[in-house]
């Protein structure tokens, strides 16, 4: 499968996942670390992509929504943001929310 | 030039700032003395009235593209409205401290 068509198909069939280095037990960067924290607040399980451990993700990722920066959060198949507006959404209540609705469809 | 003024100028230049920080946060990571990889830029502009992040963000991804392509390996964002920015008491969150990333992995 091509490498877009894997990262959609993940992106679709999951409510709420994050694209990060490392693993959400064991962040290796800082960035994701806190991003995945703010995620395991909303105390819904999501999925995770190790981008250090695929290699081609970690090339194709930032092409896929024109987003060139690590992590990346899709809730619903659409990219939310990285670590910055993560943390500013789940400041404002909105990551729970919508993080919410997605668990709940 | 360097990649701090680059980045200072292509903002000043777009998005006529109120306030613009740009630091140089790369003696925090695990990068050789003097680089310049990693970065927390604080933005405050009027042209982010109406915008959502997501939208702000790509606007100052689009115009610092050229390095993110190249030089830079962490861009931190913060953007905000003069009158965010108030409610903000003039202050950005802080970075997280560095974890090793690919460096560390590749290390392993």
């Amino acid at each position: 499968m091509d490498v877009l068509d894997r990262i959609k198909e993940q992106v679709e069939s999951n409510p709420v996942i994050v694209y990060m280095k490392g693993t959400p037990q064991m962040p290796q960067c800082g960035f994701s670390m806190r991003t995945t924290e703010a995620l395991k607040k909303c105390g819904h399980e999501f999925a995770y992509v190790n981008v250090l451990m695929d290699p081609e993700i970690f090339q194709n990722l930032p092409r896929y929504a024109d987003w060139p920066t690590f992590p990346q959060v899709y809730i619903n198949g659409e990219l939310i943001g990285g670590c910055d507006i993560t943390l500013e959404m789940a400041e404002k209540g909105e990551l729970q929310t919508m993080i919410e609705q997605a668990a709940s469809k | 030039m360097k990649i701090q003024t680059a980045i200072e100028e292509k903002i000043k230049a777009s998005l006529t700032p109120t306030y613009l920080e740009v630091l140089n946060e790369s003696g925090k990571h695990n990068v050789p003395p003097g680089s310049e990889s990693h970065f927390k830029v604080t933005v405050v502009s009027n042209e982010f009235d109406g915008k959502v992040l997501i939208a702000r963000h790509r606007i100052i991804n689009k115009l610092l593209a050229e390095e993110l392509a190249g030089a830079i390996h962490a861009l931190s964002i913060h953007s905000f409205t003069p009158s965010e920015w108030s409610d903000k008491n003039e202050q950005s969150r802080q970075s997280p401290p560095c974890l090793g990333g690919a460096k560390r992995e590749l290390s392993n």
